[in-house]
């Protein structure tokens, strides 16, 4: 039988036991249903999903609602939305409880009086071309004022296939106001023009984030795997669809067989009572699906598959780094 | 169905359930090491000590919490978790 140590050497060894006991346990939420940014190929807001809800208003229900999802082992809070922090007593609600990763479009500065080392991802669409035709303005030039040189914020860079060739641009950007980034991929869920992904632009853009990760070790926070997992869409060589994704809300999943998948993982509306399915809209097809997190969980819900080799195993000791360094489970 | 409920048989048929539900290859279950970390060396998680623990329910009649599997990280301690269990009888079980 192949074991761990069989696989690896002392340094892959020392670690893989940084995070093999991490059992981490994370829930999403939406914290409100409003958002301060309408961007076109947002799933929350192109799938109807803000009305689906009428939000908990009531703060002390939150603080409620909370204490019942520890008690059901969440161990890790995703705060998105809408956006999060238009309702900072919510967030401190959560944060105030249990490790808690915001969400947000960096328009609002997050006071670090109040939530000192809360991890947060500010999602970032492209340049500024791009911003401004998907999201109606340059928030980059706005949240790079409001978090440079924080040391518990990232950017969330979702890049669309306008941006083949013109990421080191942007990575340089965040790497010269002090904060680190990771990279995704648009699943373009309103099928906006020339933002669908092409199966050559997927290449391209594969090389081009491995690049990025080579020349800028210190900024960029990913993984090669995890950039072939993403824009193959396939492990092992298993394609990424509903019957494998490990992202789906617990109560709602009926799959059979039933797949690996994150243990009593939900998805809560912002009434703190209806569940989304999964950790973005139902409408999406699961087959092209490119939710970043989604992939991520999906590589580490799949241990033992990726012990066949020493190089499957190592990949996956990657993937997890970057999960728990995105998460604060590890420091950067 | 009830299967031997002495430590050693129940460790072997275990180590049985495992190699069957999980797929492991290369064991048997005379050559899985009962003492072998089965997080940090085989690799189980949570999902599958689950997959484990509804076979054993359905096997023993004994029920494993799942506030309890951090501490089960080996055949010998599912084991011993599950004879403790049947000695104090049917309510605990």
């Amino acid at each position: 039988m192949k074991t761990v140590s069989s696989l690896l050497d002392a340094h892959w060894y020392e670690r893989y036991t940084k995070i093999s006991k991490l059992n981490i346990r994370s829930s999403i939420y939406d914290v409100t249903n409003r958002c301060n940014l309408r961007c076109k190929g947002c799933f929350f807001f192109s799938s109807d999903e803000h009305k689906v809800a009428a939000e908990q208003m009531d703060i002390a229900q939150w603080g409620s609602f909370i204490d019942a999802e520890m008690a059901r082992g969440v161990n890790l809070a995703i705060l998105i939305g809408g956006e999060p922090t238009l309702c900072l007593d919510r967030m401190e609600a959560f944060y105030k409880r249990l490790p808690t990763f915001c969400a947000t479009n960096g328009l609002i500065r997050v006071p670090r009086d109040r939530f000192p080392d809360m991890m947060i991802g500010i999602s970032l669409w492209g340049d500024e071309d791009d911003e401004r035709m998907l999201r109606g303005k340059n928030t980059f030039a706005i949240s790079s004022k409001h978090y440079a040189g924080d040391p518990y914020t990232y950017y969330l860079f979702t890049i669309t296939p306008k941006q083949i060739g013109r990421t080191e641009g942007i990575i340089r950007k965040i790497r010269d106001v002090g904060l680190k980034v990771h990279m995704q991929l648009l699943s373009n869920d309103e099928g906006v023009s020339g933002f669908n992904w092409q199966p050559a632009e997927l290449i391209a853009i594969r090389s081009e984030m491995d690049a990025m990760l080579d020349a800028y070790p210190q900024t960029v926070i990913s993984s090669k795997y995890y950039h072939e997992i993403i824009t193959t869409g396939t492990m092992l060589g298993r394609p990424f669809g509903w019957m494998e994704c490990p992202s789906v809300t617990q109560p709602m999943d009926h799959r059979q067989p039933p797949p690996k998948r994150l243990t009593n993982f939900i998805r809560w509306a912002s009434d703190l009572k209806t569940m989304h399915r999964c950790c973005t809209s139902e409408t999406r097809d699961c087959k092209t699906c490119k939710d970043g997190a989604a992939h991520m969980s999906w590589v580490m819900v799949n241990k033992r598959a990726h012990m066949g080799t020493a190089k499957d195993l190592q990949n996956w000791i990657e993937v997890y780094e970057m999960f728990a360094k995105l998460y604060q489970f590890l420091p950067w | 169905m009830r299967v031997g409920t002495d430590l050693d048989t129940i460790v072997l048929h275990i180590a049985q359930v495992m190699i069957s539900e999980l797929k492991l290859e290369d064991v048997t279950a005379d050559t899985f090491d009962p003492d072998i970390d089965l997080v940090d060396e085989v690799g189980i998680d949570s999902m599958d000590l689950a997959t484990v623990a509804l076979v054993l329910r359905d096997e023993y009649g004994v029920r494993i919490d799942e506030d309890d599997y951090p501490k089960l990280t080996t055949i010998r301690l599912i084991s011993e978790y599950i004879q403790r269990k049947l000695a104090q009888g049917p309510e605990s079980a």
